[in-house]
């Protein structure tokens, strides 16, 4: 297996394969390995009413709930850590009422991926019994059992082999139309490299329909394959592959680059106002053809600061204030 | 006036509150803090991990997120999210968890989720993340609030992560098989939980603080009846968070 015909560009991907209404999950956690680049595109396509799946999603999330691709969500978080303890357009279009919520925890969204990847309708766990995550939920009845949207949000049945009285929460699984991750290398037989924390990833992998993976480096296979102890998901499951380095900017990437705080600082600014999030959007997004256009647009010196020590994997001593 | 800020308190105290061999589940600001000044100081065995799956970082530098690629690195492993709260739920471990939060009730029941109803908030947060999960499954919590009236309500907004519910044995009966909130470190004392009712009181109070204060700021019924003076923190604990700990002060943010 080799990567033609896989192998694209992040706007022939996109087109070919994520919809208006699809229900997308985004690989990465917060402030690490957002794909970046695949956002960016989505939002230039103008590919709106997305369904996304989430555990805690961060800048990608965001941008694209800001851009107004997105009208429904199932997620756990929505934050940068100490760059914004709320996303702030997330924050802005929940409390406006713009798009459909349904708010679960971390450990259950990754379980409700798990399920869908191993084939199960369902999972039961022990997280979240009596909590209001389990009596209250988002999306309008009349939405329920439609299209992906699950007829339950949950349920809290006894626990089948115990006394009566021991509850569980089960879950439904989570099968994406489509998984978007940025991972470190990929292989040119298509075998995927994820360095550092692989959050929920290959599990969102394993049970989309479709997989789009933008990476830093294609690597010769006989280089990925000397070590396959380290390698995430095989060629197989993926249907297409971008090379773009830099693509998770302006989140961390391990061993490539770190967040770029200067950046962070400066859109957590720049969404909270209408005017001058739309000026972002229109200089760095719809004003680039391609994500290296919007990477040109950057201040290099900003750039070469996040580039990460080959040994610990961040920018050691970088300025995060 | 002290010569410590509330901020380098909150993350003294809570600290002082690990025991050693700890497995600790921490978020990031005073709750890395915390863990970090306490395996510094008496418990040097206590082990740090994230529910993002990094599992006993080295912590060289402090993460500002649990993404942060600097939980990745010289980590025991790299793992992911069921790997972490796997062990977060383990029956073996005495794993401790560290939660922030809006709202707390009297029984330790925390909402992240929104202020205001829930389908048409006046607010809203980021949401439960692992919060919820770590308050069900971990075998203790520890949590750090403002103490303000507003935050400290007889009924949260949205119950995001479980306490003691509704007191006594409700928790038990609702279906936890362990777990439950230890203490409340704030700004102005420690709180902690009746063994019976489960409801809060007053444990300790800082120096310079008083009693009526705290009464003020805690928008229930307080017993403030056991409540002692905290032991002012010593030389040694404050070199260690400035010097070792937070030299950058991110976390700590200006200096009294």
């Amino acid at each position: 297996m080799d990567l033609t015909g896989k192998l694209m560009t992040a706007k022939q991907a996109v087109e070919k394969f994520v919809h208006s209404g699809d229900q997308v999950s985004l690989g990465g956690f917060t402030l690490s390995r957002n794909p970046m680049s695949l956002a960016h595109e989505i939002i230039r396509q103008g590919i709106k009413d997305l369904y996304l799946v989430c555990h805690s999603q961060g800048q990608a999330m965001d941008l694209l709930v800001g851009a107004g691709c997105v009208g429904r969500m199932e997620i756990a978080y929505g934050g940068l850590g100490r760059f914004a303890p709320t996303c702030v357009r997330f924050r802005r279009a929940v409390q406006q009422g713009d798009i459909s919520l349904e708010d679960y925890s971390n450990y259950q969204m990754s379980l409700r991926f798990w399920a869908g990847a191993m084939g199960l309708p369902m999972i039961a766990t022990k997280t979240g019994l009596n909590t209001d995550i389990v009596k209250k939920d988002g999306f309008s009845p009349e939405d329920r059992g439609k299209g992906k949207v699950p007829g339950l949000k949950l349920a809290v049945q006894d626990n089948p082999f115990a006394e009566p009285g021991d509850k569980v929460v089960l879950l439904p699984a989570l099968n994406p139309d489509v998984t978007l991750l940025h991972a470190q290398q990929v292989g040119q037989d298509g075998t995927v490299r994820i360095k550092g924390l692989s959050f929920a990833d290959l599990e969102q992998a394993r049970a989309a329909d479709r997989v789009i993976v933008s990476c830093e480096e294609i690597v010769p296979k006989e280089q990925i394959r000397q070590d396959p102890d380290q390698n995430a998901l095989p060629g197989f499951l993926i249907d297409a592959v971008v090379h773009e380095p830099l693509g998770a900017h302006p989140t961390a990437c391990h061993y490539f680059y770190d967040y770029d705080p200067q950046h962070l600082l400066m859109y957590g600014k720049v969404a909270k106002d209408n005017g001058s999030f739309q000026a972002y959007l229109d200089q760095y997004v719809y004003g680039s053809r391609d994500f290296k256009d919007y990477l040109a647009k950057l201040d290099p010196a900003a750039l070469q600061r996040i580039k990460a020590d080959p040994v610990l994997g961040y920018a050691p001593g970088l300025d995060r204030r | 006036m002290a010569d410590y800020t509330d901020k380098e308190m909150m993350a003294l105290c809570a600290g002082r509150l690990v025991p050693n061999g700890a497995v600790l589940f921490a978020g990031t600001g005073l709750s890395m803090l915390a863990a970090t000044v306490a395996k510094r100081i008496h418990a040097p065995e206590s082990v740090v991990f994230f529910e993002t799956g990094g599992i006993d970082p080295a912590l060289d530098e402090l993460p500002l997120a649990v993404a942060d690629p600097r939980v990745m690195s010289g980590s025991a492993m790299n793992a992911g999210l069921i790997e972490a709260f796997s062990i977060l739920s383990h029956r073996r471990l005495s794993t401790i968890a560290f939660l922030g939060a809006a709202q707390i009730d009297p029984y330790g029941n925390l909402n992240s989720t929104v202020l205001g109803d829930y389908r048409h908030p006046k607010v809203r947060f980021p949401g439960s993340g692992g919060a919820c999960d770590a308050a069900s499954l971990a075998w203790g919590v520890i949590i750090f609030m403002q103490h303000e009236k507003k935050r400290f309500v007889p009924k949260v907004d949205y119950l995001t992560s479980p306490g003691w519910l509704d007191g006594g044995d409700s928790r038990q009966k609702a279906g936890f098989k362990r777990g439950g909130p230890l203490a409340v470190v704030t700004n102005l004392g420690i709180l902690k939980f009746h063994p019976e009712t489960k409801h809060m009181y007053l444990a300790e109070v800082y120096p310079g603080v008083s009693v009526e204060r705290v009464k003020d700021e805690t928008g229930f019924e307080l017993d403030v009846s056991q409540a002692v003076e905290t032991p002012a923190p010593n030389q040694q604990e404050l070199r260690i968070l400035r010097e070792e700990v937070d030299p950058q002060r991110l976390i700590l943010g200006p200096a009294a």
